[in-house]
């Protein structure tokens, strides 16, 4: 048997006409976070939900932990959790009511249900909240619930369908810290996002998605070599001198387009070849720029942000337009590993 | 950076809660079914709102009826009543019985329905369940329609046991013809157009029947209508065991007519179950 966890060839799914999925492949390690990268509409749902038994795949085989979505989807259904907008709680039930009709429905008995809605509640730090109907919480412990209820069975293997969307910073990284423990605890984490950070920050391996089909697979680090450069991010003391940096940081690089001012005033990057030659130069931008009197509080120098790679990969940006996507070049290439430890 | 800063102990606590050591073995059917008639009594407890119209629509009807129309249809109040109460039982529990589809669309359009859809459980038990949460509505509607009869002077004729088993009959039918509504509520988009379309089918069914008045009046082309709908069968069986007289075959009737309905409408209904997407 495979050392995968999930695995699938070929999936496709239409509807009407549109081929939501387009044949997608996927080989997740077990004990991974895998990410699947990709704006909205290009299928990355629709490929979870066949994974996840509710959906009838028209093409294309799957099996999780070694068994087959289709022949043995109960076996399966007794393996996964699911968590997205589309598989949720009851509004009208409390949080306690929730976890124990789910507790129930897998064989725990009563006291033994009512036992682990409490531990559940309480290691998703919800315990105050437990007898409140589920349609009075706040959009971060509405997604703890929901991620609550899918870990009920503890399950082995995850899907997470954009476990962040729509959530402020700080319950961001309250989901980040669950599936962190998650995964060191064994269990396998299948996550679709379209914010490039998430990805970066929590997957092993990621596969950047686009209209049904993976158009690259690899770590953050493999996708982001494959754009071939790198770059460094530069944010001013002083605004008005953010022209006359630009022309500095143009000229030593020798190319005037690999300049590109931030929305933010203060902030401009540069895009630098992945050559030693290319190095050497953006070594020399912070010691030009403080000859020339332009003090420079922030500078980053890094791998090539996500977006960029995306960018590369389909000639078109993102449409996800979060500041927080783009994570400083250094910050990206550091977490990479961190999620891997 | 937002990585851990605080392993606190809800890192501690989340860490032994994943860890589950004793893993239950997989219920029957029969559980998982009772589990989720639990949860639509928990609904109910929550959202008592639901219950409004189940207490409502009958007491306006009766009332209504009783007194608006009974004095013209049948000469006087009292008399009109004996003949009516039967049939609002039967139309109170029959407007209910949409809600089915109605709460199940529901459960669609807010996800519930997909997380059931990827538990290791019994397939019918979500639907099953539901259902048999139903009756419970549909025993509430039951009593307070027959309550109010009584203050107003109705006497079922077939005593008790009669009437026990009129309401009991009258469960069976609503359970059996939920199977219709189980399938809007897989098939359309929202749960108002579920109500919309179920409505439009259901008041034909119960006012061109016998619950209001005798079809002898009626001209022939509407007779004949009235003779074949199944509402109209089942009125006369449950007006026949709370007047007591009831004929077995009205009774049988019913029976055949339950079965015939979930043998034909609860395999579509799990057929459109799985295959939803």
């Amino acid at each position: 048997m495979s050392d995968y966890a999930i695995e699938a060839h070929g999936l496709v799914k239409h509807f009407g006409s549109t081929r939501a999925v387009d044949g997608i492949d996927l080989e997740v390690p077990a004990g991974t976070v895998y990410g699947v990268l990709g704006p909205n509409g290009a299928g990355k749902t629709t490929a979870v939900r066949m994974l996840a038994t509710l959906l009838r795949p028209d093409a294309g085989t799957a099996r999780i932990l070694g068994h087959d979505i289709l022949r043995e989807a109960d076996t399966v259904r007794s393996l996964v959790g699911l968590t997205g907008q589309y598989a949720s709680v009851d509004e009208d039930l409390t949080g306690a009511e929730n976890l124990m009709v789910l507790a129930r429905l897998y064989g725990f008995s009563r006291p033994a249900a009512r036992r682990r809605g409490a531990d559940l509640l309480e290691a998703f730090d919800l315990t105050e909240a437990a007898s409140k109907q589920v349609k009075t919480y706040s959009g971060g412990m509405r997604r703890r619930i929901d991620l609550a209820a899918s870990l009920v069975m503890s399950p082995a293997v995850l899907f997470l369908d954009e476990p962040t969307t729509g959530l402020d910073p700080r319950s961001r990284n309250d989901v980040w810290d669950i599936v962190r423990v998650l995964v060191d605890d064994g269990a396998t984490v299948l996550l679709t996002t379209q914010y490039l950070e998430e990805a970066d920050q929590l997957a092993n391996r990621i596969a950047v998605v686009d209209h049904g089909k993976v158009i690259a697979e690899g770590t953050a680090t493999e996708l982001k070599s494959s754009v071939g450069s790198g770059s460094v991010q530069l944010r001013l003391a002083d605004p008005s001198r953010r022209d006359e940096a630009a022309r500095i940081v143009a000229g030593l690089l020798g190319e005037p387009d690999a300049v590109s001012l931030s929305p933010d005033p203060a902030a401009l990057s540069a895009r630098i070849d992945s050559t030693a030659d290319g190095s050497a130069r953006a070594h020399q931008i912070l010691p030009r720029l403080h000859d020339a009197g332009i003090h420079v509080p922030e500078f980053s120098l890094g791998q090539p942000s996500l977006d960029e790679v995306f960018l590369a990969l389909t000639g078109q940006p993102t449409d996800t337009g979060q500041p927080t996507d783009t994570p400083q070049g250094s910050a990206a290439g550091q977490t990479a590993e961190e999620a891997s430890s | 950076m937002s990585t851990t800063d605080n392993p606190t102990t809800a890192t501690t606590s989340l860490r032994s809660a994943v860890s589950l050591e004793n893993r239950p073995s997989r219920p029957s059917p029969v559980e998982n079914t009772l589990t989720f008639a639990w949860r639509a009594l928990l609904k109910i407890k929550h959202v008592p709102e639901q219950l409004f119209d189940v207490t409502l629509t009958p007491i306006i009807f009766t009332l209504m009826f009783t007194y608006l129309f009974g004095g013209a249809i049948a000469g006087d109040t009292s008399t009109y009543l004996q003949f009516l109460l039967p049939g609002i039982l039967v139309q109170t529990v029959l407007i209910i019985t949409v809600y089915t589809g109605f709460t199940l669309n529901t459960d669609i359009t807010k996800g519930v329905f997909d997380r059931f859809r990827s538990l290791p459980i019994w397939r019918p038990a979500p639907i099953v369940g539901a259902l048999l949460g139903d009756t419970v509505r549909y025993t509430i509607a039951s009593v307070i329609t027959l309550g109010l009869g009584l203050i107003l002077g109705y006497r079922p004729g077939g005593g008790v046991a009669g009437t026990l088993a009129a309401i009991a009959l009258l469960l069976v039918f609503a359970f059996s013809l939920s199977w219709i509504f189980t399938i809007f509520g897989l098939l359309m988009r929202t749960p108002n157009a579920v109500m919309g379309v179920s409505m439009l089918i259901l008041m034909p069914l119960t006012f061109a029947s016998n619950i209001f008045v005798d079809p002898a009046t009626m001209p022939s082309a509407l007779r004949a209508f009235v003779d074949v709908n199944p509402v109209t069968h089942l009125v006369t069986a449950i007006r026949g065991l709370m007047g007591g007289g009831a004929q077995l075959s009205d009774v049988v009737w019913v029976l055949v007519a339950s079965a015939a309905l979930t043998l034909v409408f609860a395999p579509i209904t799990m057929r459109l179950y799985r295959t939803k997407s």
